[in-house]
């Protein structure tokens, strides 16, 4: 479900290099692509081909060595720190392989984490957290650390925190990497769901029966640049 | 993010690595009460040495005298005119200097020669009159007995010596009664035949007064700048002044157009705060008066003691540079193990500015509670030194003093320093941390 042509990222001319002694490793490589509003779109390749460095640049979490990252038409590349927090707060919501969960605190803390640190008034955090969780259908672990949730339930955690803040992209780097097949597709319906709501979803996958079950295009990239787009189930 | 956010999270993050922060916040709190115990030492010898000289009235008294009593006495005789004459010390300057600013008391120093009737004897000596804050005097701590019941009562102290005279067991004689003779100076009638004349001198006629012994007094107080001792026999202020004894001064008081308009010799007037006395001073000189002050040396006093404890200070304060590196230590063996963490937080939108305050709030914290800890430490280290000096005079016969002292603005200090001390050590630690590249952070393992 697409949002017609109003495009949310523009990726032009996007390269981004490492240099590792001598050698200068080109991760992303002179990548052009655009991402329209409300689609479901699958970074696909192998390991090293520069997919997680292209959603990182999409984030704001990385800076492009040279090219422009353009979201909701603003240059990332252009942005200062804090105005790139700014965007990883208010724009995109992001969802790791790892969960990257804080063991420390309940379900419920982490998901209100972000709304901490958008600064939104503690009456309308509470409503907004119960509302996420209950969106990944969790209210029932709310007081429980992700030590004590399953592997999906920290993913469906991760979720909920990913979009407490409304974001308006969607961004998973391999969002099924640690999950049985099962847990797996479980949350792929979870993400199809989120993105029949209206979410614009950018996800890398190393797996193309997932990718060609639930996204809408397919962009696969080996090397660092782009070799297909378009492809979709 | 808020400051009630970064509070709340930063005390959880406190309260992860307990132990490690605790030692650190007690090593802090050692520092703190490293410069607390050196500081209250210097404030409580300092206090002390201020009260013992101002126990001696000699730092908050100012000494008055008619402008000069030489000048007052030539010009009657050279037939000056009056508008060239001295100012007369009397009761209407009296209270013109009791309602300067930061004027406690204005007295006069009434001295005069005795003869006391006691067991059947005489004994000549000298009584003076006590105002009732002398009470505070170095001289009476420790007295026999009591202080005056009223600045008016029928009531008398001894000096020891005095004491001696009147009995072999000076302590029985309180409650006791004794006689006072005196010289009163009494007008005298004015012309019975002029009903406008007023009088123009006066007699001078024996008096005598009983009064109740109520204390004997081992030394003999001070009497101010003006008189090096009081008296032998001591009475309330008020009630010598009632008694109107013939003084020195009365001669002049006679040579003078009005005679009977009675005039002092000299007069003390008291300021609550000895650093208030120079402007009273200048008050009073403005006034036509001549006035004497130990200014100074209250001076050079306060300066030495301000060299004494900003070296105090110093050496306290080494003991918490010492612990200011505990925290650098503590805070980026927090980066270490909390970088994954600092990535998510930046991943989920955490500025720099976040992540630094969120260091700076830990840092503060430890600082905070480090100097509520080390406060009461130095505290009790202060109340200790306190106990071991009193009980080494105590042993020597010696009254009990206090050497060390914690005033509200030194706690107060100790703690802003110290959390100052702990936001100077997190710098580095919060400016590492926010400065971690989060793509990095989030890959570490």
């Amino acid at each position: 479900m697409t949002n017609g042509n109003l495009m949310v990222i523009r990726a032009d001319r996007v390269a981004r290099h490492y240099r590792m002694g001598a050698a200068v490793v080109r991760a992303v490589d002179d990548v052009t692509l655009g991402v329209r509003a409300g689609e479901f779109i699958a970074l696909l390749g192998s390991s090293g081909s520069g997919k997680s460095t292209l959603l990182n640049l999409m984030a704001g979490l990385d800076r492009p060595s040279s090219g422009a990252i353009l979201a909701e038409g603003r240059n990332l590349a252009e942005m200062s720190p804090q105005e790139l927090a700014k965007h990883r707060s208010h724009t995109i919501g992001i969802v790791f392989q790892a969960f990257n969960l804080l063991p420390r605190m309940t379900l419920e803390e982490n998901v209100e984490l972000p709304l901490r640190l958008a600064e939104i008034d503690r009456e309308e955090r509470t409503a907004r957290v119960r509302q996420a969780i209950e969106r990944v259908r969790l209210s029932a672990r709310l007081s429980h650390r992700p030590g004590e949730l399953s592997g999906g339930e920290q993913q469906r955690t991760a979720l909920a925190r990913a979009l407490v803040n409304r974001p308006s992209i969607l961004l998973a780097d391999e969002p099924t990497g640690n999950l049985d097949s099962a847990t797996g597709d479980e949350i792929m319906r979870l993400l199809r769901e989120i993105n029949e709501s209206g979410m614009t979803i950018v996800m890398v996958t190393h797996e193309r029966p997932r990718a060609e079950r639930f996204a809408h295009r397919i962009i696969t990239m080996s090397d660092g640049k782009v070799i297909s787009d378009g492809g979709s189930a | 993010m808020k400051a009630r956010d970064l509070v709340e999270l930063a005390g959880r993050n406190l309260r992860e690595a307990f132990l490690r922060n605790s030692l650190t916040t007690i090593g802090i709190s050692v520092g703190v009460a490293s410069l607390v115990a050196m500081l209250s030492l210097g404030v409580g010898l300092q206090d002390l040495a201020s009260d013992r000289l101002a126990r001696t009235g000699l730092f908050d008294a100012i000494f008055v005298t008619p402008h000069s009593a030489a000048a007052a006495f030539r010009g009657s005789q050279a037939g000056t005119s009056p508008a060239e004459r001295p100012k007369p010390l009397d009761e209407d300057a009296r209270q013109k200097m009791a309602a300067l600013p930061n004027v406690v008391e204005v007295y006069p120093d009434i001295r005069f020669p005795i003869e006391i009737h006691f067991a059947g004897n005489s004994y000549a000596t000298v009584a003076a009159g006590v105002t009732p804050s002398a009470r505070k005097d170095g001289a009476f701590e420790g007295m026999k007995g009591n202080f005056f019941s009223s600045p008016n009562a029928d009531e008398t102290i001894l000096q020891i010596d005095l004491a001696h005279q009147l009995s072999n067991q000076p302590d029985m004689l309180i409650g006791k009664d004794l006689t006072l003779r005196y010289a009163e100076r009494e007008p005298l009638p004015a012309d019975p035949n002029d009903s406008n004349a007023a009088s123009d001198g006066f007699s001078i006629v024996p008096k005598e007064k009983t009064l109740r012994i109520v204390g004997v007094v081992e030394t003999e107080p001070a009497g101010g700048i003006g008189s090096l001792g009081r008296g032998r026999l001591l009475l309330p202020l008020d009630l010598a002044e009632t008694l109107r004894s013939a003084q020195a001064n009365d001669l002049r008081d006679l040579l003078r157009d009005s005679p009977n308009r009675h005039t002092y010799e000299s007069l003390t007037v008291r300021v609550n705060d000895p650093p208030k006395v120079k402007a009273v001073e200048d008050s009073i000189k403005q006034m036509g008066f001549a006035a004497f002050s130990l200014l100074d040396a209250s001076k050079s006093l306060s300066l030495v003691f301000t060299v004494f404890d900003l070296f105090l200070g110093i050496f306290g304060s080494l003991a918490l540079v010492v612990a200011s590196l505990g925290i650098v230590n503590t805070l980026v063996m927090a980066i270490l193990e909390r970088r994954r963490e600092i990535g998510i937080l930046k991943a989920l939108g955490a500025s720099d500015r976040d992540v630094r305050s969120l260091f700076f709030v830990e840092a503060g914290a430890m600082g905070w509670l480090g100097g509520i800890l080390g406060v009461s430490i130095g505290w009790i280290i202060g109340h200790a030194i306190n106990l071991g000096t009193n009980i080494y005079l105590k042993g020597r016969n010696l009254p009990a003093i206090s050497v060390t002292a914690v005033p509200i603005w030194m706690v107060a200090a100790a703690i802003i320093f110290s959390i100052l001390v702990s936001l100077a050590a997190g710098i580095y630690p919060a400016s590492r941390a926010a400065g971690l590249d989060p793509v990095e952070a989030l890959r570490y393992e």
